[in-house]
């Protein structure tokens, strides 16, 4: 049995990995017609292409159906609850970097910190009779790091695009979104709180502990050593005892 | 019948026969009541479904809610209930502690004497679980509450800490800033510095065009309020290590009585008072006050509608929860009872973790 490889299969983070690869000396290339979703792998017998979208790589980790998927650290860390029991972070692969940040419109000039959005959310409450807004799609990682700073009196409500404009819709009184060059941000009147943000996010190159590695990891070990990478024994170990 | 739902119904016979009144509750409930109680951070523990025509529910996390809702609209005084049924919260992973198990409890709606109550629940509870090799613990929130309240700052100040008493460490970081120490001290030092500058207006004005609901006077408030509490003195030093002190306080409760009334705290009086008049009910009760464990941090991290009395009863496993949790909760029926309140105090009990104990002996 092969070890399946999953990477995105589009767009610049397609070609990137693709980048990424062919400098640690594993040429992957794309087969068929354009449009088609079928890749190679050259010069390395037992490793089968998977292309897939990046927001479903963690989902199919998770499942143990590829051995190996590249996407955003954030994805993981967001799809998966207790991420690191089922994947091992492989290799941080350098490029797809973002900051999942907290903003608020520019104009709060009274709020830089999380101390000072936990103050707002509660005097917001009092004076509007609802909870402070926080529209985001990454809502695992946006709870968890408001608990964990103590941030009370808030509400997530879901946006899964233009996230940036849902202040000025008035469906949400702050953000907690994915940027890079914050250029959305302040096009849209908003700003980035100067808290550590909640996650630093790139592209990484995970490992499924729940995939079944009786036969893969032979060639894992090779393209491990073909990678240059450290896999750790207790991944392939301990998914092994899993079987 | 399973093992648990034996010892459920034993349980449950046993309340009953304390006086009190069975009720039922739905297993589905309103979301956005929990929500606005218990905040965001219940869905991480509670399943969300949804409704085509009501919206948002959730599988009840607990019986507390409905029981108090159901008392408040229709319940004579004074009143007991007790209840028995599977309640549901998510766990992170997948061999975690049980998503559904069975909860028995006894609640007691009272005006009159409130140590009586604390100490007939906690009494019947011990009296159910006198079988079982348990560890009893209390602790008290209106004590904690009452510290705060006593510190030597503005009601602003003080109306902070209260909010976060249920959340340790944002209790220890504002505690630290208010004390003028610390990163937030320093985040907020040079905020003010910034906002001294500038008239509020202009400086809204500056910062560009105003977005979102929250108007431009509710900032010029927030800068007002900033800039009065810059100007309120830090807490002092020994107010705050005497604050840490009674968070730390772990001994039998009528040696711990000793301990607090020793540090001549006059704001603690009337919460030692009631803390006092528990000790004697539950003496009265048959419960010796003179060895019952007291803890003054214990419910703080899980209990956050308590606010008085807390009690659990724990076993030695600590990879097993408690099995008995209780406490007063008199602000909650005022926040259901839409202007009504009435002082309440009960608890519950998981059979599971009594079979899980059973099985290991």
């Amino acid at each position: 049995m092969s070890l399946k490889l999953g990477i995105p299969s589009k767009g610049r983070l397609m070609e990137k990995t693709f980048d990424w690869f062919a400098e640690h000396g594993l040429t992957l290339r794309r087969t068929g017609e354009a449009r088609e979703y079928a890749g190679a792998v050259e010069g390395m017998d037992g490793v089968e292409l998977v292309l897939l979208s990046a927001s479903e790589i963690p989902r199919e980790l998770a499942a143990g159906r590829i051995h190996l998927g590249v996407t955003g650290s954030d994805l993981v860390r967001e799809e998966l609850a207790g991420w690191a029991a089922q994947v091992v972070e492989l290799a941080p692969m350098g490029f797809g970097h973002a900051d999942l940040i907290v903003a608020v419109p520019k104009a709060w000039v009274d709020v830089e910190t999380l101390d000072d959005l936990d103050a707002v959310a509660s005097a917001f409450r009092a004076q509007h009779g609802f909870r402070l807004r926080i529209a985001t799609k990454y809502h695992r990682l946006v709870r968890d790091y408001l608990r964990a700073h103590g941030v009370a009196d808030y509400q997530l409500v879901d946006s899964q695009g233009a996230t940036e404009g849902t202040v000025k819709n008035l469906t949400a009184e702050a953000i907690a979104d994915i940027t890079s060059t914050g250029e959305t941000l302040r096009a849209n009147h908003l700003k980035i709180l100067r808290d550590p943000p909640v996650h630093r996010s790139q592209a990484t190159l995970f490992a499924a502990r729940g995939a079944d590695w009786n036969e893969a990891h032979l060639v894992m070990q090779s393209l491990a050593v073909r990678l240059g990478l450290d896999v750790p024994e207790a991944v392939l170990r301990g998914a092994s005892q899993k079987r | 019948m399973t093992r648990a739902e034996a010892i459920a119904a034993e349980l449950l016979s046993g309340m009953q026969g304390a006086g009190a009144q069975p009720v039922a509750a739905d297993i589905l409930q309103p979301a956005e009541t929990l929500l606005d109680l218990y905040g965001e951070d219940i869905r991480a523990r509670a399943y969300v479904t949804h409704d085509p025509a009501l919206g948002e529910m959730m599988l009840r996390p607990d019986f507390t809610v409905p029981v108090v809702q159901a008392h408040m609209r229709d319940g004579a005084e004074p009143a007991r209930y007790c209840y028995s049924g599977p309640v549901f919260r998510k766990q992170e992973r997948a061999a975690g502690r049980a998503r559904e198990y069975l909860q028995v409890g006894y609640e007691v709606f009272a005006r009159n004497d409130p140590a009586r109550a604390d100490a007939e629940v906690f009494a019947l509870f011990a009296r159910l679980l006198a079988g079982h090799d348990l560890r009893p613990v209390t602790g008290d929130i209106g004590i904690l509450k009452a510290a705060v309240l006593g510190l030597e700052t503005s009601a602003r100040r003080k109306a902070a800490l209260m909010r976060h008493i249920w959340r340790p460490k944002r209790f220890r970081a504002l505690l630290e800033r208010m004390g003028g120490h610390g990163p937030l001290a320093e985040a907020r030092a040079e905020l003010v510095a910034q906002l001294r500058g500038n008239s509020a207006q202009s400086q809204v004005q500056e910062a560009g065009q105003m977005v979102g609901l929250r108007s431009e006077e509710e900032i010029r408030e927030r800068i007002a309020s900033l800039l009065e509490d810059a100007e309120t003195s830090p807490i002092p030093r020994e107010q705050v290590q005497a604050l840490e002190g009674l968070l730390s306080l772990a001994a039998p409760a009528r040696q711990a009585l000793a301990k607090m009334r020793g540090q001549n705290w006059a704001a603690l009086a009337p919460a030692l008072d009631r803390l006092e008049a528990r000790l004697g009910a539950l003496d009265d009760a048959g419960i010796d006050s003179t060895t019952l464990p007291f803890e003054a941090s214990f419910g703080r991290t899980t209990m956050e509608y308590y606010d008085g009395f807390v009690f659990g009863f724990v076993s030695s496993r600590d990879d097993l929860p408690p099995v008995a949790t209780g406490g007063r909760y008199d602000a909650l029926t005022a926040v259901l009872g839409q202007g009504r309140a009435i002082p309440a105090v009960g608890g519950v009990i998981r059979p599971e973790t009594l079979v899980a104990l059973e099985a290991a002996r």
